[in-house]
């Protein structure tokens, strides 16, 4: 199993699971047709790798940071403001890459230095307090970033959807430009998640999970932790922009609710906890239900809602509105938390108590 | 070690200066940097009600980190829903609002904020008891719980009064502005710095010269040690968890009088400055806290007035250089 790093699923129902969920992205184009199925699909990708940057950091240093959209916000803005001031072209997609990427890392090595030299419970203000910042920053410098608008931009002539790269004829279906996206973002998402499961599975990664365990023991058998942490801090910054950069080229816009929001923040740990922390894969699945959720719950949601206003029930209509369904999953989160602290995927693999952990290398 | 003779008195405590005057300093230093005078008094007005306002808000929280070690994500929650049910009894006696009289106004204003006190303790005892109990002494968890307890809290207000913003308007007599000379300062912040100052002062009174102060600050400095000489902290701890939320409900009575609306998500922008504020002052200081929210209100004040794009990056900025200062805050209290 090289190519997951020696830590498979460990458990035959996620397996399986794992396997349905990548299988039925990966036909997304030709098995659900109509333009939601494939957005859903997308976001899908674009968020399992931003959320297993993150459990890079939650699960595996024990961190919490409250500055993951900002990386994720400042992949989406280099993007769109290169390809909205150059124009359509290759060019300007690798200047958004070659800007967003190391401003992203360099941010995250300068919060990482300053506030692990504090104190390790500041940490979550710290992030929280630069991450909101930042969000007014991008607000108020509308010149560069378009303000509340945000910056909607053309994607260069290739991934276009006008673009028919093979014509119906040939298979039966039309591949255009819209499906090479999809398959760009399904692509790089999937060899993120890869890296990052080789990085968590490294001697690097098990220093990780040490300072997680017990940072003063881990300084104390000579581990630089401040040095593993900011690198840990850089490394999911990096993959978060990443991932900020695939999502604008998918919405072709980028603007403050889609990427720099805290709401999204609230989304992300939603996701890696209700997935399971410390996991990789729980990012899969996590964001596979929660993005699930947040697009046909919603509709399931309304028509309860309607069921309960006909009865003439008191308060339920409220709570059952299509957009409470945050308060549901809320309510989950806490749930999780309490109950099953390693989400889905850590029951799972107890519940098949850990058979074939060896037996896949 | 030389030895004290009974008769001694006791050694005095040091006394740490250079934090209070920070504040001081940083208000004249501002003096030939806006110019006029009328216009700085009214800046300083300003900041010292909104910094007596921030204060209120974060006291509880930074007792309660001080005190349990506990740091509450969803402390914002309590702001909002003191926020909320406020407009329960100040919507209905509207016109009494409207008023021109002030004892008829103070009339509805007293109750609505006792009202919101009491239903925002209420709640911090339920929070404490479900969410935050099971996982004492678990930082990652206790963030995690209290981050989902932000979002549920959030989620309900809205199910129950909707997602618009809902308007508090100002009591009549609370309009306008005292005169003196050319300087103007509103009735409101007058009213807002008398309401800050007299909970400091309680606060003070209450931790420095009562037997439960004694307790509380002697578990901040060293929680084993007082349960070990038989007091249940526990129960303190409570105490203090509902006393943060309730003053928290009353800060947010206030902040949304002060912004004549109301909406949940007031609670997330509180949020970050009460967090930037309880980092400056110290973890479990309430000195450090007072001090530190007028430094915040000041900068937000001054620098809304130099410098209106940097208002929000420049607290970041405070707190940057009062961290190289000072890496545990103004005054550190807990050895956490």
């Amino acid at each position: 199993m090289m190519i997951l790093s020696g830590d498979p699923p460990r458990s035959r129902v996620l397996s399986l699971l794992l396997v349905v969920i990548i299988l039925a992205l990966a036909a997304t184009p030709f098995l659900f047709p109509g333009a939601k199925a494939l957005n859903v699909a997308a976001k899908i990708c674009v968020f399992a790798a931003l959320v297993a940057s993150y459990d890079l950091l939650l699960g595996y240093t024990g961190s919490v940071s409250f500055a993951h959209t900002m990386f994720y916000g400042i992949g989406s803005y280099a993007i769109a403001i290169a390809l909205y001031g150059m124009g359509p072209n290759w060019a300007a997609v690798a200047t958004g890459i070659v800007t967003g990427l190391p401003l992203a890392a360099l941010l995250a090595l300068a919060i990482g230095l300053f506030s692990l030299r504090v104190a390790a419970i500041f940490f979550a203000m710290i992030t929280l307090a630069v991450a909101s910042a930042f969000q007014v920053l991008a607000s108020q410098l509308s010149w560069l970033t378009g303000g509340e608008d945000g910056r909607s931009f053309q994607l260069p002539e290739l991934l276009r959807p006008g673009t028919v790269l093979i014509s119906k004829s040939l298979f039966g279906f039309e591949i255009n430009g819209r499906i090479l996206t999809f398959y760009l973002v399904f692509a790089i998402s999937a060899l993120m998640i890869l890296a990052l499961l080789r990085v968590v599975n490294s001697p690097f990664g098990r220093v990780l999970q040490a300072i997680r365990e017990n940072r003063f023991r881990a300084e104390a058998l000579g581990f630089r932790t401040v040095f593993h942490l900011t690198y840990a801090n850089c490394l999911a910054a990096l993959v978060a922009a990443s991932a900020g950069i695939l999502n604008a080229l998918w919405l072709r816009y980028a603007g403050p609710d889609t990427s720099l929001s805290f709401s999204i923040m609230l989304d992300i740990l939603l996701m890696v906890v209700i997935g399971g922390m410390g996991t990789i894969y729980g990012a899969i699945i996590g964001a596979t239900i929660f993005i699930l959720a947040q697009n046909y719950l919603q509709s399931l949601m309304g028509v309860a809602a309607k069921a309960a206003d006909e009865a003439g029930l008191p308060l339920l209509p409220g709570l059952l509105h299509p957009d409470r369904w945050l308060l549901w999953l809320g309510l989950l989160f806490i749930a999780s938390v309490y109950f099953f602290p390693t989400g889905v995927v850590g029951r799972l693999r107890k519940a098949g108590g850990g058979k074939g952990a060896g037996s896949s290398h | 070690m030389t030895d004290l003779a009974a008769t001694d008195p006791l050694p005095k405590p040091k006394r740490d200066l250079a934090p209070i005057l920070l504040p001081v300093a940083l208000a004249l230093l501002m003096i030939p940097l806006i110019g006029s005078t009328s216009s700085w008094l009214t800046l300083t007005a300003a900041s010292l009600a909104m910094g007596m306002m921030i204060f209120i808000m974060a006291s509880g929280l930074t007792l309660v980190f001080g005190l349990m070690d506990v740091l509450n994500f969803g402390h914002g929650a309590f702001i909002a829903v003191g926020a909320y049910v406020a407009t329960l009894v100040l919507a209905p006696f509207a016109a009494s609002i409207q008023a021109d009289l002030l004892w008829m106004n103070l009339a509805v204003l007293a109750p609505a904020a006792l009202l919101s006190m009491a239903v925002s303790g209420a709640l911090g005892l339920v929070v404490e008891r479900v969410l935050i109990l099971p996982v004492y002494g678990q930082h990652l968890k206790q963030i995690l719980m209290t981050t989902g307890g932000l979002i549920v809290a959030e989620q309900t207000l809205y199910a129950l009064w909707g997602p618009q913003i809902i308007p508090m308007p100002l009591p009549a007599s609370l309009r306008g502005s005292f005169i003196l000379g050319d300087v103007a300062i509103a009735r409101y912040r007058v009213l807002a710095m008398l309401i800050g100052l007299t909970v400091f002062i309680a606060i003070q009174l209450v931790l420095n010269r009562t037997k439960l102060g004694l307790l509380i600050r002697a578990g901040v400095e060293n929680r084993e040690m007082v349960e070990a000489l038989g007091y249940r902290i526990r129960r303190l701890f409570l105490g203090v968890f509902m006393t943060g939320s309730a003053l928290a409900g009353l800060g947010g009575v206030m902040w949304a009088l002060y912004r004549e609306q109301v909406h949940a998500s007031m609670s997330d922008d509180l949020t970050v400055l009460i967090f930037i504020v309880v980092i400056i002052g110290g973890l479990g200081s309430i000195g450090g806290c007072f001090i530190g929210a007028i430094l915040v209100a000041m900068v937000a004040n001054y620098g809304g007035f130099l410098v209106p794009k940097l208002a929000l990056v420049s607290n970041i900025l405070l707190m940057v250089a009062i961290l190289m200062w000072r890496p545990r805050g103004l005054y550190a209290v807990t050895s956490r």
